[in-house]
């Protein structure tokens, strides 16, 4: 018998704080495989953002810059500009890059910075209580849509991926989840891709992932892994809108 | 024959595994963490066939498989 | 004997050119009157250096920009205007947590909210006091001449990496815009220590690094303020700067930074020649500020008058930093509203006449 499945050498032994069925430590865990999957660990580095996944240098064995909320992508950019053969990455969610973070992503992907950006879309702020996020679904109740968001007083959810695969610079745009061993299996091969762009000089590559708040969303575990398949992914479809120059990754 | 190893202190008792595996190997026990989760257990190791469905889903990355 | 050689360039050419000489060779900044001249001069001459350029899409992004850049260890710059400056506030106070060495240029305007693009001294306040939040300090940094940009420029970039500090060099738009003759000196260092334990360049062969100003665990963040504080204390102690003129047998003193200073020079002589004696104290660090020198010039002299392009900003600072038996007068000028050495000469011979 062999070991075929295994913590990866690119995160650490620490234990995650995330709640119990968050997908946080799903989508970690995919982006240090794919380290490890090009021996990226020494080269990386990763830029942190503002949200649930703030402590994300607790459990990346990568050098990290901590990002005000919102601006990742613009300290990505300056540190990729200074070291151009560095892996450089950010990790946002719907608050950091959606709301608050909308221009640097847009700019980043329209400059086609050589960046890698992972966006956790759970469609809710996590980390500061449950607050209406710009992808929070119509009629999605949270605490400050507590009759469900209304299309007149909120707009619609925002589809980012859509939107930065209508622009020249991004190299790959694709949208996952992670809520099914399938979908883990899809995500994983994306995101391996979206590194492999960088690797091969093609310009920012963006991963949109779709995934459960189960603490905030009122629903368990496995309820909250449901609700991706019957709401999210209907309004929120999966699939690589852009890619540059097709790469098939093992 | 295959195996999975739970690491115990990690686990948030959370049965996403216990939901992913096809065979049923798994299951949420009656004993709790250092944290005060339910962890869950090997209930029938026999049926493991190292599918790995388990540790893909598992969120804390607890689990570790072997085939 | 050959005099150095000279070059006949705006304020803010100067800057350009100085921070480029001093090896910064990365600039992340975004448009706004009256310093344009900046990002123009980099974007013309930093990919020759191998560095780059970046207009960015707004000074939120550029700020954020210098973190990613500065975080690397090379030396980093962007410039704005008050306006900009409000924006990058945030981005300031993660400097200061963050211990991130890096150069920011205001060329004020007139504020508050949209102004105009003449000359205020109105933003002392935002420099010295923080805009940003939290605990922190920057070197407010206060040329009064085209050369003395280009020399505060080279020094700017020295103090931030010797402090791991972001250093703010306070022009205004007269400074940014007027053409001066300036001697385009190289400096020595133009370059930190690639050696220092925090650079982020990836975690070959060491364990891995992390920049960070978060700090959760009891007792943890009060450690850092404290040990902010106390490179504050060090910065005060070995690096204030200020230029004093005829101060020795002053009755009057006029403070004054900037380009208000200059103009202050120009009256001192008239005034002088008729007969008062007036001298001038020159804060060249606005943080940090010299009040251990104006507290010793205050045991003797005893009436001040703080001539400013604002509505009274550091005039709070001398009063605060006098011995409590010195009078101190205002004369402000705010809004884009320059005086000239006429009006100067006016206000000091009257205060002179009220002694």
């Amino acid at each position: 018998m062999k070991q075929v499945f295994k913590r990866p050498e690119s995160m650490t032994a620490k234990p995650f704080h995330f709640c119990p069925g968050c997908h946080h430590g799903i989508v970690h865990r995919l982006v240090a495989e794919a380290l490890d999957h090009f021996s990226l660990r020494e080269k990386t580095i990763g830029v942190a953002s503002v949200g649930c996944s703030v402590f994300l240098y607790d459990y990346f064995a990568v050098d990290v810059i901590e990002s005000p909320h919102g601006r990742a992508a613009a300290v990505a950019a300056g540190t990729k500009r200074v070291l151009n053969d560095r892996i450089v990455f950010t990790y946002q969610g719907d608050g950091d890059l959606a709301a608050i973070g909308t221009a640097e992503v847009i700019h980043a992907a329209n400059r086609g910075d050589n960046i890698t950006i992972i966006f956790v879309n759970n469609s809710i702020y996590g980390m500061t209580g449950g607050q209406m996020a710009p992808t929070t679904l119509l009629g999605q109740r949270s605490t400050t849509s507590p009759y469900g968001r209304d299309c007149n007083r909120d707009g619609y959810p925002i589809k980012m991926a859509e939107m930065l695969a209508a622009l020249e610079g991004p190299s790959l745009v694709s949208r996952v989840a992670v809520n099914t061993p399938g979908n883990v299996k899809k995500a994983r091969k994306v995101i391996r891709q979206a590194f492999q762009m960088q690797i091969e000089g093609k310009g920012f590559s963006f991963v949109e992932v779709l995934s459960t708040c189960p603490t905030n969303w009122g629903m368990t575990p496995q309820a909250a892994n449901d609700r991706i398949a019957e709401e999210m992914i209907p309004y929120f479809p999966l699939g690589t809108l852009k890619q540059k120059d097709v790469v098939d990754v093992l | 024959m295959a195996r999975v190893d739970i690491e115990i202190e990690r686990c948030k008792g959370c049965a996403l595994c216990v939901d992913a595996c096809p065979e049923q190997v798994l299951k949420i026990g009656k004993e709790i963490n250092l944290s005060g989760y339910q962890y869950v257990i090997v209930a029938n190791p026999d049926d493991c066939t190292g599918c790995c469905r388990c540790a893909e889903m598992c969120p804390d990355v607890a689990l570790a498989v072997w085939r | 004997m050959s005099s150095p050689k000279k070059v006949f360039i705006k304020g803010n050419e100067a800057i350009a050119m100085a921070a480029i000489n001093a090896g910064c060779h990365y600039y992340f900044g975004y448009p706004i009157t009256p310093q344009n001249e900046i990002p123009e001069y980099m974007a013309k001459h930093l990919p020759a250096t191998g560095g780059e350029f970046l207009q960015a899409e707004s000074e939120i992004a550029s700020i954020n920009m210098l973190i990613g850049a500065a975080a690397t260890g090379v030396r980093v710059m962007t410039s704005s205007s008050g306006p900009g400056i409000s924006l990058m506030q945030e981005g300031f106070s993660y400097f200061a947590g963050n211990e991130l060495p890096a150069v920011v240029v205001n060329i004020s305007r007139q504020g508050p909210g949209l102004g105009g693009i003449n000359a205020t001294q109105g933003d002392y306040f935002q420099s010295v006091k923080g805009g940003g939040h939290g605990d922190y300090k920057l070197i407010v940094l206060a040329p009064h001449t085209g050369q003395e940009l280009y020399d505060l420029t080279i020094k700017a970039f020295e103090l931030a990496e010797k402090y791991r500090i972001l250093t703010l060099i306070l022009g205004d738009a007269i400074l940014g815009q007027i053409k001066e003759p300036i001697v385009p000196w190289i400096p020595e260092k133009t370059a930190g220590d690639p050696d220092r334990d925090w650079l982020i360049t990836g975690a070959k062969g060491r364990e891995p690094r992390l920049i960070k100003s978060l700090f959760l665990a009891d007792g943890e963040m009060e450690k850092h303020c404290w040990h902010l504080q106390e490179k504050y204390e060090l910065i005060e102690r070995d690096d204030v700067m200020l230029e004093e003129v005829d101060t020795d047998d002053a009755d009057l003193i006029v403070v004054a930074f900037g380009s208000v200073a200059r103009i202050v020079k120009s009256a001192i002589s008239q005034v002088r020649k008729a007969g008062m004696k007036v001298g001038l104290v020159r804060p060249i660090t606005l943080f940090p500020f010299p009040r251990k020198r104006l507290q010793e010039i205050g045991g003797r002299t005893k009436r001040f008058l703080v001539a400013e392009m604002n509505t009274g900003q550091m005039v709070e600072d001398v009063q605060l930093n006098l011995p409590g038996d010195c009078e101190v007068e205002f004369y402000g000028r705010p809004g884009g509203s320059v005086p000239t050495p006429e009006d100067l000469f006016e206000i000091i011979s009257a205060t002179y006449e009220k002694l």
